[in-house]
């Protein structure tokens, strides 16, 4: 019976330290760079990428079969993935950030400052589009979303690959490939039920208008060096392919985060709040 | 028509294979009672990956660090690829996956009685990586030599898979047992619910396992729920140690005699009422996979109009062909996004 010992379980000894996601990296601001306009930038990304694969992690166990199990999940990893860098390079470009934005961070806290940014900031301090903030609703909803939120963040990140910022150029860089991958994935399941049954169309329609309002919020945070025109362009030819229309209804304009967001916030804080000093 | 002495032959031959130890395939000859073992030990094995989301996968919105969110979310889409790996096994021996789903679903397959457990902490994520990941490596392991080719080859990358886990959960714990009293009370109170139900994993004592003597006769089982049951425990006494963690029996202790721990018995009562349904989450979590496929059944019938629609025309490259047991070795062409899981 030795079939277990040779899988060598693991080394003993003591747990490691965890590691910032930039460790290693060189994180200073080039000159020229305005380190708090970079580090505002970084966060309202980041702070997208997390909502969202926070919203998308709730799928896994729920979908509609386990390939869309493992679809959601691995789009939640890519989105996760970017949100840990890019809220490591807010906060190392800008060493007061954590400070200014999360006042009620525990005296001696161990917390990296990607979790402190995550786990003990209060929801008017985040900088997502509400368009990540509301709650998933059927499956046509988190597809629509998906779709639209891929095509418009990836049309800015290609631009982001020649930021003066080469941390966030080389973030940008492997986030290009990530969302052009999820902006297919999105696309085909979109294509498939809009043209699949007439349920799955209309359910893909009621999703597409609920998100709507929301949509150019979303739109004018990415909008940069004319990357709105190209990410419109690319969302008509999915509407034309899938013969959709874009809802005609007006952005929606309230208060600048959802009720959503607090409830979201409120269930992903929990643990971490529950023990201040507790290292994990 | 088979005459008698041609089955004999067969037999014979199909006697020869698992003697030598070699592997038996789709298109060889099979003993019905083989073929019907495998069927539903592989579908259950499979619902347990799947069922298997549920405890962990209630703390993916949770989670304490970004850090481990990732690592959660990574294994728990782990255990979602060995299920649809094994069901794809079992569709080699001419079941379908939607058929096993309903057989899970209307409580006639069963799934491992570990999952009816509720998850209360965050400590139960490292305790299940550490302890039913463990378990299910010391069951699996030797699967990985079974008779049936399909069921060996799936086992040696979910080995692969869940020997990590295993590592991530105890690093978890490890990572708690260095932090505040809280958090190290928090792991042992975890350790002090999971540790009867993990050693229940293994299945009734020898004595109560009619189907052992035949399984391993067939070559589809190494080792009896005994003798695995007491790997698991002389494999976990020193990791136990090592994390400062007590393990919740009186009778726990080393057997110089017979070179292993001595330990007490589980009560079996309890795992009979779990196995046949009456685990405190069992309801719930059959309840929870028939709502997710009840919810998910308009998508699915909107692939495959549209694929019916799409059949002369392109192919999308949604929906592989779940019909067929060909996906198999495709399905483990695809990587883990667990970081290190290949190291
Ligand atoms: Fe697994
Ligand atoms: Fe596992």
């Amino acid at each position: 019976m030795s079939e277990t010992s040779a899988e060598t379980p693991w080394a003993f000894g003591a747990a490691p330290d965890p590691e910032d996601v930039l460790a290693g990296v060189d994180t200073r601001v080039p000159e020229g760079v305005d380190a708090t306009g970079l580090a505002e930038l970084c966060l309202a990304l980041g702070d997208d990428a997390l909502v969202l694969a926070h919203r998308l992690s709730e799928w896994c166990s729920n979908a509609p079969d386990l390939e869309d199990d493992i679809a959601l999940a691995n789009v939640a990893l890519d989105l996760l993935g970017q949100a840990r860098l890019l809220l490591a390079r807010a906060a190392a470009a800008d060493p007061g950030l954590v400070g200014r934005l999360v006042p009620g961070l525990p005296a001696g806290s161990p917390a990296l400052p990607e979790d402190a940014l995550a786990f003990f900031r209060d929801p008017d301090a985040w900088h997502c589009a509400r368009f990540v903030e509301v709650e998933n609703g059927d499956f046509a909803h988190t597809i629509a979303r998906l779709a639209v939120f891929a095509t418009v963040r990836l049309a800015a990140f290609q631009r982001l690959v020649e930021h003066p910022d080469p941390v966030l150029a080389a973030v940008a860089a492997k986030a290009v490939k990530e969302l052009a991958y999820h902006r297919d994935h999105a696309g085909r399941w979109f294509l498939v039920l809009a043209q699949g049954t007439e349920e799955s169309r209309r359910r893909l329609l009621e999703g597409l208008r609920a998100l709507w309002p929301l949509h150019d919020e979303l739109a004018r945070a990415y909008d940069l060096d004319g990357a709105r025109a190209e990410a419109e362009v690319v969302l008509d030819q999915l509407l034309a392919v899938s013969t959709v229309e874009r809802p005609a209804v007006a952005p929606y304009d309230g208060p600048r985060h959802t009720d959503d967001l607090t409830r979201l916030l409120a269930e992903m804080q929990s643990v971490a709040r529950a023990h201040p000093l507790g290292v994990w | 028509m088979t005459t008698t002495q041609e089955l004999q032959e067969l037999q014979e031959g199909f006697d020869a294979v698992v003697a030598r130890g070699d592997r038996i395939e789709p298109r060889d000859w099979m003993p019905e009672g083989y073929r019907r073992t495998l069927v539903r030990q592989i579908a259950q094995h499979a619902h347990s990956e799947i069922i298997g989301m549920q405890p962990e996968g209630a703390w993916l919105t949770r989670a304490p660090s970004l850090r481990r969110k990732a690592i959660l979310l990574a294994k728990v889409q782990d255990e979602a690829g060995h299920g649809l790996y094994l069901y794809s096994a079992a569709e080699t021996l001419g079941v379908s996956r939607a058929e096993l789903t309903r057989m899970l679903l209307d409580g006639r397959q069963k799934y491992s009685s570990i999952f009816s457990y509720p998850t209360l902490g965050y400590a139960d994520v490292g305790t299940i990586g550490w302890l039913v990941d463990g378990a299910a490596i010391c069951n699996q392991v030797p699967l990985c030599r079974t008779s049936y080719g399909p069921y060996g080859r799936a086992m040696v990358r979910v080995c692969k898979e869940e020997s990590f886990h295993q590592r991530q959960g105890f690093e978890l714990l490890l990572t708690m047992m260095s932090g505040t009293d809280e958090q190290q009370a928090m792991v042992q109170e975890s350790v002090d619910r999971f540790w009867w139900p993990a050693l229940m994993m293994f299945g009734p004592p020898d004595a109560d396992s009619p189907n052992t003597a035949r399984s391993m006769a067939w070559g589809i089982k190494r080792h009896t729920n005994d003798e695995l049951r007491q790997r698991f425990v002389d494999m976990t006494v020193p990791q136990a140690e090592a994390l400062g963690v007590t393990l919740p029996d009186p009778e726990l202790r080393w057997n110089a005699e017979r070179g292993h721990h001595d330990f007490g018995q589980p009560d079996w009562d309890e795992l009979a009422r779990v196995v046949s349904g009456g685990g405190p989450c069992s309801a719930e979590r059959i309840a929870h996979r028939r709502r997710a496929h009840d919810d998910g059944a308009w998508v699915r019938e909107a692939a495959t109009a549209y694929a019916a629609r799409q059949a002369s025309g392109f192919e999308t490259g949604l929906r592989p062909s779940s019909t067929t047991g060909t996906v198999v070795e495709e399905v483990a062409q695809q990587p883990s996004r667990n970081h290190g899981a290949e190291a």
